[in-house]
C-alpha cells in the first residue's frame, strides 16, 4: 500500500466536515471477489471496523481488518464505524470500495491509497498490433483479476455505457487501482472514459497511473479530441508522467461518422479511429443486422479517414458471444474493408478474432516472394522490381513489407523470412 | 464426542491417522502399492433358489415389508446407490422407514450423498443412524465437520467402495436399490423409465454382496426386464413405488458449457497440453467428468481431434452430450460409462451398443484382475487444494471443512498421465499450498496442473516436459505459479485452526488411512 505522490491536487481542510452515511460495493448472492462497506459516521475516534460477514474471514479475515484501518488512517478517517461485507475480494479491490465510501461519506480525500503496484511495462508503440480489444466493465472486479491472460491485444477497462449510473465514482477507483496493482501482460492497457464533460474527471483519476490508451466515446467533434488530449497533457506535466497516452476516439452517431477524418487528425496522440454501431444504427434510426449492410458506408468512412489520418482503423464488436460463425464472417469481412481489429466482448471470441485479421498463408507466401524479389532486384542494382515474368509496382512492394510486417508481429512468420524481410 | 480411535500414528505420508475407526481395526498407509492384502474375499450367505417364488415374482407390498423381511436390525448396515444423485428419493425413504419401524444406530453406506440426503442429519439425531460411511457433501460434511456424528466418516474411493466390501471391512446387510425399470424377479437398469439415469454401476457390488438386496422401483416392466444390469438373481425384494427420484434432478436437459473465461482458458490449456505432449494420438483413451472445466475441455480436444484426424479407443464417461457427440461423430470407438450425467448421454447408453455402463469393478476395483484405470492414457481431475509435492486434497476445503467425497478421484490417479485442471485460487484463496489440508491423493501420482495461469508439470515426469519443450504451452512451476497468486491475494493465508480430534478418515484404494479429518471448531 503507498499513498500516491502524483495526485491531483485537492482542497483539504483539517476540519471535520459534515459526514453522512454512506455505502458502497455489492455483497450478496452471486457476487464474487467483491465487498460491500457501509460507513456510519462517529463523534469520537478511534474508527471501530466491523467484518461482519466474509466468504475467507479463516484465512484472511484479520488481512482485511488490517488493510481497512491503514486505509482509512491514509485517507485521514479519524472516527466512525465501517462495516465490511466479503465475497473475496482482493486488496485492491477493498482498497477501492472504502476510498469510495469514504469519499460518498463526504469527507475530503487528500490523497488516495494505492494497491502495491506490478512492475511497469514498456510504454506501448504508436503502432502496435491492436487487432483485438476485450471489454471489462470497471466496476466489475472479478472480471478484471485474469483479463491478462486471455491473450487480448488490448484490455478496455470500461467506465461507460457497461458501468451503471450509480457505480460510476465506485468503477473509477476500481479501474484506477486495477491498472496499479494488476499485471495485464502483454495487452496495452486502455480505458474508456464516460461521454464529456464527465469523461475529463475519468482523466483525473486514471491518467496518473499510466494507462496506454484513452477511449473517447460518441466524439462528434475535433475540439474534444483536443480537449481530452490537453488535460490529460496538464495531468502529465503535473504529475510528472512521461509515458505517452494515446486516444481512440469512438464515432457514435451520424454526425460524427460525417467529421471522422476531422476527429482522426484532430491530435497527435490519436493512434487508432473505431466505431460504435450500437448507437450509430439508433441514431440513424435503423436496425443492427448480422450482415451489417446499414452501416457499410460508415465503415468504410472509418477505414479511409483513418487512414487518410494516418491512423489504424478498428471495427465495432459482435454482440452475439454464441454465435462464433457470425463473428468469424463479420469479422473477415471486416479486414476485407480495410480495418485492422475489432473490438470483443468475451474473451472466447480473441483466438476467433485473431485469426480473421491475420493474413492469410497464400497471402504471407506472396508477400515473402515479393520482398525477396525486390532484395535480389536491390542487390543487383536492377530498379525494376519483378516476380517471374511480371513487374511488381512499388505500391505492391510497399504492402508486401507492410503485411509481412504485420505478420512477424502476429508470429506467423519463420526466423529465415524475418530475416528475409528485415533488409530494407 | 469421545470416539474409540485406538491411537494415532504417523503413516508412510507423514499423515496422523488413528488405528481404530468404528471398531475395526486399520492399516496405516504404506505408500503407493506398499500394501496387499492375502486371504479370501467376503463372500454373501448361501442362498437357494428354493426360498424365492418359482414363478419369479418377489414383489412385496411395500418398503417396510422388504426391510422386515430382510431382518433389518439395529446397529446394521444399510446401503444406498447415487445414480439418481440430487434428485434420489429412496435413500432417505429406505432410512426413514427404518426408523419408522424403531430400528437404531445404522450404519449407512451410500455410494455418495447429495444435497438432497440432508433429512439424515435429523435421522442421525434421532439415533436411527449411527454414522456414515461415504462420500458427504454439503450440509452433511458440515455436520460430520462440527464432530456431531457419533462414529467416524470413511470416505472411500468408489474402486474402494468396492474393495472394503470385498475385503469384509464393510458387512452390507441390506442393500436397497433404486431402479428406473425393474420387472418382478429383480432385473434391472437405469437405461429407461421416468427416472432414467443411464448405468447402474455403483449398485453391482451392493447387489452380489449385501445379505439381502431389495430393488425398489417406480417402472415394473414384465420379465425380462432388458437390458439388466443388476441381475434378478441377486434379488430378495421387489417394491413398487410412486417415485424414485425427481428427474429434473437426476440428470441434466441439457449440458451446458461454462461461459467462465477462466475455466474455458483452463480447459484449452489441458486440451492443448494433451495434444501437444503426443497423448492425442489414434487409438488413445481419456477420461473426463462432468466439472465446469472437464465438461468443457472435451468439446475442446473434440476439435483438435477432428483438425488432426485422430480417432479415440475409448473414453470413459461420466457422460455427456459432448462424449455422446464425439462417439455419433466417429471421433471415439465407444465410451465405458460409469455414470451419466445428461438425457442425450441416457439415449445414448440405451440405443448404442458401444456405450455401455461399467461398474467400479470394471473401472476402479483394487482386487479386480487388472481395471480400466491404469489403462487411461490421460485423466482430468478438479481438486480442492494442491501443494508443491502435487499431493492434492479432493474432500475438503483449506478452512479444513468436509464438503466433498472422493468418487473415482482417487481410482483415476492411476491413469498413464493424471491432469488436475483447477483455478490458482478461488474467491481469495489459494488453490497452490505448502501443506494439502486433507491428503487424497499422493503427489507421485499426479503428473501435471494446470491453471489459467500457467501448466505445471511434476518434476517426476521429465518425458513430459521433454515432450512440451519448445511449444508454446505456458509450463511453470507450482512454486512459480503460487508465488504470482499469492502477490495478487495479499500474501499468504492465515492458516485455520483445525482441533486434534478426528471426525472422519481417508481411505487409499487398497483400505490402508491415508489421512485424517479433523474436527473444525465453529462449522
Amino acid at each position: 500500500m503507498r499513498a500516491d505522490e502524483g495526485t491531483a491536487p485537492m482542497e483539504f481542510s483539517h476540519e471535520q466536515p459534515a459526514l453522512r452515511t454512506a455505502e458502497a460495493g455489492r455483497a450478496g448472492d452471486g457476487v464474487r471477489a467483491d465487498l460491500r462497506v457501509r460507513f456510519e459516521p462517529r463523534d469520537g475516534g478511534p474508527p471501530e471496523i466491523v467484518l461482519e460477514r466474509s466468504k475467507v474471514a479463516p484465512f484472511y479475515g484479520r488481512s482485511i481488518r488490517e488493510q481497512a484501518r491503514e486505509v482509512l488512517d491514509r485517507l485521514g478517517v479519524r472516527s466512525g464505524r465501517l462495516t465490511i461485507e466479503d465475497e473475496g475480494a482482493l486488496p485492491l479491490t477493498i482498497a477501492a470500495r472504502i476510498e469510495c465510501v469514504v469519499r460518498r461519506a463526504g469527507h475530503p480525500v487528500p490523497s488516495p491509497v494505492l494497491p502495491g503496484p506490478v512492475p511497469a511495462r514498456p510504454p506501448a508503440p504508436r503502432d502496435r498490433l491492436r487487432r483485438s480489444r476485450l471489454y471489462l466493465p470497471g466496476h466489475e472486479p472479478k472480471l478484471l483479476v485474469n483479463a491478462g491472460l486471455h491473450g487480448a491485444d488490448g484490455l478496455i477497462l470500461d467506465l461507460e455505457d457497461s458501468v451503471p449510473p450509480d457505480a460510476k465514482d465506485a468503477a473509477r477507483l476500481l479501474v484506477r487501482n486495477a491498472l496499479v496493482a494488476l499485471d495485464f501482460g502483454a495487452a496495452e492497457r486502455m480505458v474508456r472514459i464516460n461521454q464529456l464533460p464527465a469523461g475529463l474527471g475519468d482523466l483525473d483519476e486514471i491518467v496518473p497511473v499510466d494507462p496506454d490508451l484513452v477511449l473517447i466515446p460518441k466524439v462528434e467533434s475535433p475540439d474534444q479530441v483536443r480537449e481530452v488530449e490537453a488535460r490529460i497533457e496538464a495531468i502529465r506535466r503535473r504529475t510528472d508522467r512521461e509515458r505517452p497516452v494515446w486516444l481512440m476516439p469512438i464515432l457514435e452517431s451520424a454526425l460524427g461518422i460525417e467529421r471522422a477524418y476531422e476527429i482522426a487528425s484532430a491530435a497527435d496522440s490519436v493512434v487508432a479511429l473505431t466505431v460504435g454501431l450500437e448507437d450509430y444504427t439508433a441514431d440513424l434510426g435503423v436496425t443492427k443486422t448480422r450482415e451489417g449492410g446499414e452501416t457499410l458506408w460508415a465503415r468504410q468512412r472509418v477505414v479511409n479517414a483513418a487512414r487518410a489520418a494516418g491512423v489504424e482503423p478498428i471495427d465495432s464488436v459482435w454482440g452475439d458471444v454464441a454465435d462464433v460463425e457470425g463473428l468469424e464472417a463479420w469479422a473477415r469481412a471486416s479486414r476485407s474493408l480495410g480495418f485492422v481489429g475489432m473490438g470483443c466482448v468475451h474473451p472466447r471470441q480473441i483466438p476467433i478474432v485473431h485469426q480473421a485479421f491475420a493474413p492469410t498463408r497464400e497471402e504471407i507466401d506472396r508477400a515473402l516472394r515479393i520482398v525477396a524479389a525486390w532484395e535480389d532486384a536491390r542487390a543487383r542494382g536492377v530498379a525494376v522490381v519483378a516476380l517471374g515474368s511480371k513487374m511488381i509496382d512499388p505500391p505492391v512492394v510497399e504492402r508486401a513489407f507492410a503485411l509481412v510486417d504485420r505478420a512477424r508481429r502476429m508470429g506467423l512468420v519463420d526466423d529465415a523470412a524475418r530475416d528475409a524481410g528485415s533488409g530494407r | 464426542m469421545k470416539r474409540e480411535i485406538g491411537e494415532l500414528v504417523t503413516n508412510a505420508a507423514e499423515r496422523r491417522v488413528p488405528t481404530l475407526v468404528n471398531g475395526r481395526r486399520q492399516v496405516p498407509f504404506r505408500g503407493v502399492g506398499g500394501y496387499e492384502p492375502r486371504g479370501s474375499k467376503h463372500g454373501p450367505p448361501i442362498r437357494s433358489c428354493r426360498d424365492y417364488p418359482a414363478d419369479g415374482d418377489k414383489r412385496v407390498a411395500g418398503l417396510r415389508e422388504a426391510l422386515e423381511r430382510a431382518g433389518l436390525a439395529d446397529g446394521m448396515t444399510l446401503s444406498t446407490h447415487h445414480h439418481l444423485r440430487n434428485g434420489d428419493r429412496v435413500a432417505l425413504y429406505a432410512l426413514e422407514t427404518a426408523a419408522d419401524m424403531g430400528v437404531r444406530d445404522l450404519m449407512w453406506f451410500p455410494s455418495a450423498s447429495f444435497p438432497c440426503h440432508e433429512p439424515v442429519i435429523g435421522l442421525m439425531q434421532r439415533g436411527a443412524v449411527h454414522h456414515i460411511e461415504g462420500s458427504m457433501n454439503g450440509p452433511l460434511g458440515r455436520y460430520c465437520s462440527s464432530g456431531r456424528m457419533r462414529g467416524l466418516g470413511v470416505l472411500r474411493s468408489h474402486g474402494g467402495r468396492w474393495q472394503a466390501i470385498q475385503d469384509g471391512e464393510v458387512h452390507v446387510d441390506v442393500a436397497v436399490i433404486a431402479a428406473p425399470a425393474a420387472d418382478p424377479f429383480g432385473n434391472a437398469t437405469g437405461a429407461f423409465g421416468p427416472s432414467a439415469c443411464g448405468s447402474l454401476g455403483f449398485a453391482l457390488a451392493d447387489s452380489i454382496y449385501a445379505d439381502r438386496v431389495i430393488v425398489v422401483t417406480d417402472n415394473i416392466v414384465p420379465f425380462p426386464c432388458l437390458p439388466w444390469q443388476i441381475q434378478g438373481n441377486n434379488v430378495d425384494y421387489v417394491v413398487e413405488v410412486e417415485s424414485i427420484g425427481d428427474p429434473a434432478k437426476i440428470v441434466s436437459g441439457t449440458t451446458q458449457i461454462t461461459r467462465s473465461p477462466d475455466r474455458l482458458r483452463i480447459a484449452e490449456l489441458v486440451a492443448r497440453f494433451i495434444r501437444d505432449a503426443g497423448i492425442m494420438r489414434d487409438g488413445f483413451s481419456f477420461q473426463a467428468g462432468a466439472g465446469g472445466i472437464a465438461l468443457a475441455f472435451v468439446p475442446i480436444l473434440a476439435r483438435m481431434m477432428r483438425e488432426a484426424g485422430v480417432v479415440a479407443g475409448f473414453v470413459r464417461g461420466g457422460s455427456t452430450k459432448y462424449l455422446v457427440e464425439m462417439l455419433e461423430q466417429g471421433l471415439t470407438r465407444a465410451i465405458l460409462d460409469g455414470q451419466t450425467f445428461d438425457l442425450e448421454g441416457v439415449r445414448s447408453i440405451r440405443e448404442n451398443p458401444r456405450h455401455v455402463p461399467t461398474s467400479p469393478f470394471t473401472s476402479y476395483n483394487w482386487h479386480g484382475k487388472g481395471n480400466f484405470a491404469s489403462m487411461v492414457d490421460a485423466v482430468v481431475l478438479g481438486a480442492t487444494e494442491v501443494d508443491l509435492h502435487f499431493n492434492a486434497n479432493v474432500v475438503t476445503h483449506s478452512d479444513g471443512v468436509l464438503l466433498h467425497g472422493i468418487g473415482g478421484w482417487q481410482n483415476c490417479l492411476a491413469a498413464r498421465c493424471t491432469i488436475l485442471a483447477l483455478p490458482s485460487f478461488r474467491d481469495r484463496i489459494p488453490v497452490i499450498v505448502d501443506e494439502v489440508t486433507t491428503l487424497c491423493g499422493p503427489g507421485e501420482l499426479i503428473d501435471v496442473v494446470v491453471t489459467e495461469r500457467g501448466i505445471a508439470i511434476n518434476p517426476r515426469r521429465q518425458d513430459l516436459l521433454e515432450r512440451v519443450r519448445g511449444s508454446d504451452l505456458p509450463i511453470r512451476s507450482l512454486e512459480e505459479i503460487k508465488h504470482e497468486v499469492e502477490r495478487l491475494l495479499g500474501g499468504p493465508p492465515d492458516r485455520p485452526e483445525l482441533s486434534d480430534e478426528p471426525v472422519a478418515v481417508v481411505k487409499w484404494v487398497d483400505g490402508t488411512v491415508l489421512d485424517t479429518v479433523w474436527r473444525v471448531p465453529g462449522a
